[in-house]
């Protein structure tokens, strides 16, 4: 089958569907690949290395008409929904939620279309998760913008011109694009907050090395469906507020990245809030396409207020567009792999599968959006196991207390009673034996484990010593005991030339 | 030739240099002379014996020693290093075997110089000394045949295992109170070679129920059979150089089967009445669990990975060994070193197939011995750890050992290498170790699974370095 990559005409939206390096691995697959002249100049792809990459470059008519899949970053507009036609299946983000005029019509043309964004959170599906991708490269984006707006150093610094103190960053909303965010700014040496609804995140951020802000309040789980947060409560709003107040007074940068699915962003920073910041401080509010946690950001503008610098950009992904073309691409090419099993470029929708059911959005003129439920949800359900194994061990130990004494006493008696009986010459060489026995206990803990190969083997050899044994009856005159005690020889005397050579080849190898 | 004292220090001395062998083997710098020390005892030993107490017969004895040398030699200097455990196993039964015969021999030749409770003990001497070296002969036959793939490794767990092993050792006994009634009758070899036969089927019957995982106690368990068949045939012929030995040869054996056995967190017992991971009872109740997706990667990211780590460990396992993978290992390690990665190697105590397999393994392939290290020692160090790599190891890396305490394998220490950043695991399969037990480790957000032959996998890491 053919798929098809055009150029997205969005204005300002600079990523492409498919990336060289991506599109070499379709072909594998066994598809066609034809892409949009000039689709990936804004990523930095010339149609140059499309071509190498195995691609078939076209223009837009042909791009459409000739598609049977068809690869893009947003969904399709204006034109572009013209264009579409009925069997074609389309593969971007959609939006279904928002845009139910525009699933209508794509349910009416009777395209099949999968919306990246709708892909399921399970564990299976992360490969394909392009919004995680998206968020990513935003929060890491956010400290960028964050950074060229702020005028000092991130990393504290002791100079000949005196000392420089950190940045303090607070990341609100410790997601795939907090976390992310928590990570560039770390990187860059700043001092890192973090507040979340979800107390499952604080290890999370924490291993980020950034300190999780603790609400003090009854523990309300904000954890919904999917991973997601959820609304919380009025209190732990009204708590949460206090903690953001007092937090605007100290740091020198906030990112917000609060969002719940399907309701506008949660106002979290209110104007009081930024006037109480210092001058020169920045907010980056990654919300403001869904109405802004910050009160004062405008979506995708910086304004300034109070001297405090407010970031609403909108499109962080495409302003790295490489990046995020290559992740989305892979993501795409994730999704393509599940959807073609037999590797022979045919797409098969499996309406069975939950990742293929939960991402296609309409399917041979019927609208199959929302989807059933997902089975599984991507947050990790919590275990208690850790205090039990501690405690079970004490209680064997206390039980086996009594075993050895009866065993040692048991083992006393037999020897007394051995002793009792035995002939004085057997008990000499018991003596000798008992002590070697201590002896070689004592030797042998001393060995180095990695030697424990060439002990065996050199032990081997030393045991072979019971070809003394034969040694004293092949002198023998009757002719039996004499051919087995021959026989003996030549067996142990392999063991005795073999296991000393053997160690010995060994032990040569273990050098410094 | 020489008279009785002369002969009997050369055997003080002998015995001292065997001790001396052993403790030489505490550490790398003096086991090579630890070794030395043993082949001049065993030397002293040999010619005080032969100019004492040989006789006659001396063309059959040198040919004997000549041809055994002979194939001695050429067995150590053919074998392969990821051979070794099956040629210590067969060695093992060298010295069953000998204990056999020397004790039939000298019970045929003995003529009634004893009397009584003498005698008695001596009958008992003997009996013993060929139990333990038949045990010790048919049971190392059968690990070397299932060490050398050929016999199946699954343990061969017949319905009443246990009360055929009972049986088996209570006719044993029975027949050891016949042959002592018989002896002390000037006769006896009936039930002597009905107990051989008893002897040998247990051994064998003993190592086929162990599987292929719980070898390492196999081998060094008959490692402490062999000794002490040893030292019973030293009480035998009231000989304290073979008692001394035996019993040396034969504590080191145990104590080395007691550090595997902890090392699994098993029991000795229940290691030797075997039938392991063979999927019944609890084993697989874990396995039907949803565990989630695992992450493949490549050679190519897999290079990218190791080079920009700072420090690597990798994690070397039975797969290591069956593909031969050491020496590429090696190259890694070194190109590694050379770009200012510090990879170290962290070993399992029973990894492999016999205790300290991965150690000499690694030694083979000019690994450098101090940036070995054992599972006590790096444990600590796993969450500094940039990049684990697991080369064919399963229950060994299974973090269900910690979490899961009632598991098959609860409470076995293992290397605890997902604190670390990433783990790659290189496995040929998703296939589950030899507990049985799924290992949730592959599942890890921050495990990548790298499929493939270990050496055919490395050696393309190694051309992307």
């Amino acid at each position: 089958m053919r798929i098809s990559v055009p150029r997205e005409i969005f204005p300002g939206e600079m990523r492409v569907a498919t990336t060289p390096d991506v599109a070499s691995q379709l072909i594998k697959l066994g598809f066609d690949v034809a892409v949009e002249s000039g689709a990936g100049i804004q990523a930095n792809y010339s149609d140059e290395v499309y071509r190498d990459a195995g691609c078939s470059i076209a223009d837009v008519d042909t791009i459409w008409k000739d598609a049977d899949i068809i690869l893009k970053v947003r969904g399709p507009e204006g034109e572009e929904v013209n264009r579409l036609r009925a069997g074609q299946t389309l593969i971007s983000f959609l939006w279904p939620a928002q845009n139910p005029e525009m699933l209508k019509l794509l349910t009416d043309k009777g395209v099949n279309a999968m919306a990246m964004d709708s892909i399921p959170r399970i564990s299976r599906a992360q490969k394909m998760d392009a919004l995680s991708s998206m968020a990513n490269i935003a929060g890491y984006r956010a400290i960028v913008e964050a950074a060229q707006h702020f005028g000092r150093f991130f990393t504290g610094q002791i100079t000949a011109a005196g000392k420089v103190p950190p940045a303090k960053v607070l990341v609100i909303g410790a997601g795939v694009a907090g976390l992310s965010a928590i990570g560039a700014a770390r990187a860059m040496g700043a001092i890192v907050r973090s507040f979340d609804t979800r107390p499952e995140v604080k290890e999370q951020i924490e291993s980020m090395n950034a300190e999780f802000l603790m609400l003090d309040f009854d523990d309300e789980d904000g954890s919904g469906e999917g991973g997601y947060a959820k609304v919380m409560s009025e209190e732990f709003i009204k708590a949460e507020m206090a903690l953001f107040a007092d937090q605007a007074k100290e740091v020198d940068i906030i990112i917000t990245t609060a969002l719940i699915p399907g309701k506008p962003a949660p106002r979290l920073i209110t104007a009081a809030m930024v006037e109480s910041m210092r001058d020169g401080s920045v907010v980056v509010d990654l919300a403001a396409e869904q109405g802004g946690n910050c009160e004062l950001t405008e979506s995708g503008k910086v304004v300034n207020h109070h001297g405090v610098t407010l970031i609403g950009y909108t499109d962080l992904p495409s302003r790295m567009a490489a990046q995020s073309s290559q992740l989305y691409a892979t993501n795409l090419r994730h999704l393509l792999t599940e959807l073609t099993p037999e590797k022979d470029g045919q797409i098969n929708i499996d309406m069975d599968d939950e990742v293929i059911r939960g991402a296609t959005v309409c399917k041979d003129g019927q609208t199959t959006w929302p989807p059933p439920t997902p089975k599984l949800s991507a947050a990790p359900a919590r275990k208690k196991v850790a205090a039990i194994p501690a405690q079970e061990a004490a209680v064997e130990k206390k039980k086996s207390n009594m075993g050895p004494l009866i065993a040692t006493l048991l083992a006393a008696a037999a020897l007394l009673g051995m002793g009792a009986v035995a002939p004085a010459s057997f008990m000499a060489h018991f003596t000798v034996f008992v002590l070697a026995c201590f002896i070689g206990y004592m030797v042998i803990w001393n060995v180095s484990p990695a030697l424990h190969t060439p002990l065996m083997s050199v032990t081997n050899a030393i045991s072979s010593i019971i070809i003394i044994g034969a040694l004293v009856q092949i002198s023998s005159d009757n002719e039996l005991i004499m051919w087995i005690a021959t026989g003996t020889v030549l067996l142990t005397s392999i063991n005795i030339f073999g296991g000393f050579a053997v160690t010995r080849r060994m032990l040569e190898m273990f050098r410094r | 030739m020489i008279n009785a004292g002369v002969l009997t220090v050369s055997y003080i001395i002998a015995t001292i240099l065997f001790i001396l062998a052993l403790g030489g083997l505490s550490n790398q710098e003096t086991a090579r002379r630890g070794n030395w020390y043993g082949i001049i005892g065993m030397t002293i030993a040999l010619v005080a014996t032969v100019l004492g107490v040989v006789t006659q017969h001396y063309a059959l004895l040198l040919g004997a020693l000549v041809i055994g040398a002979a194939i001695g030699l050429l067995a150590a200097r053919k074998v392969q290093m990821t051979q070794m455990p099956e040629l210590v196993a067969i060695l093992h039964s060298l010295v069953g075997i000998a204990a056999v015969t020397v004790g039939f021999a000298n019970f045929m030749g003995s003529s009634g110089h004893l009397e009584g409770v003498e005698k008695t003990i001596h009958d008992i001497e003997t009996y013993l000394g060929v139990l333990i070296g038949a045990v010790t002969f048919s049971g190392s036959v059968i690990a070397f045949g299932k060490l050398s793939g050929r016999i199946g490794g699954k343990p061969l767990t017949l319905p009443a295992r246990h009360w055929f092993n009972l049986a088996l050792l209570l006719a044993a006994i029975w027949f050891g109170y016949e042959f002592v009634q018989q002896s002390a009758a000037g006769d006896g070899l009936v039930p002597l070679m009905i107990m051989t036969g008893i002897a040998l089927l247990f051994g064998i019957h003993m190592v086929m129920a162990i599987g292929g995982a719980d070898m390492p106690v196999v081998v060094s368990m008959l490692n402490s059979y062999s000794g002490w068949a040893a030292a019973a045939t030293g009480f035998m012929l009231g000989n304290d150089l073979l008692i001394v030995t035996g019993a040396l040869v034969g504590s080191s054996g145990a104590i080395l089967s007691y550090i595997m056995c902890r090392a699994m967190n098993r029991k000795f017992l229940a290691v030797i009445a075997g039938g392991f991971g063979t999927g019944g009872g609890t084993a697989t109740a874990a396995s039907d669990e949803d565990q989630g997706e695992i992450v493949e990667i490549g050679a190519e990211e897999t290079a990218g990975l190791l080079e920009t780590a700072k420090e690597v460990m990798i994690i070397p396992g039975y797969g290591m060994a069956v593909a031969q993978a050491q020496h590429v290992v090696n190259e890694i390690t070194k190109k590694l070193r050379d770009k200012g990665v510090n990879v170290r190697f962290g070993i399992h105590p029973v990894a492999g197939r016999m205790p300290g397999h991965m150690n000499v393994l690694l030694a083979e392939a000019n690994v450098p011995y101090d940036i070995v290290y054992e599972m006590d020692e790096i444990n600590a160090d796993f969450p500094d750890v940039d990049v684990s790599v697991v080369i064919g190891a399963n229950d060994i890396v299974n973090p269900s050992a910690l979490t899961d305490p009632d598991g098959p394998i609860g409470g076995m220490p293992v290397l605890e290498c997902w604190k670390g950043k990433t783990t790659i695991v290189l496995k040929r399969s998703m296939a589950t170790g030899y507990a049985g037990v799924q290992n949730p480790l592959f599942f890890l957000d921050n495990t990548r699974m790298l499929f493939g032959d270990a050496k055919d996998t490395l050696e393309a890491v190694f051309k992307e370095l």
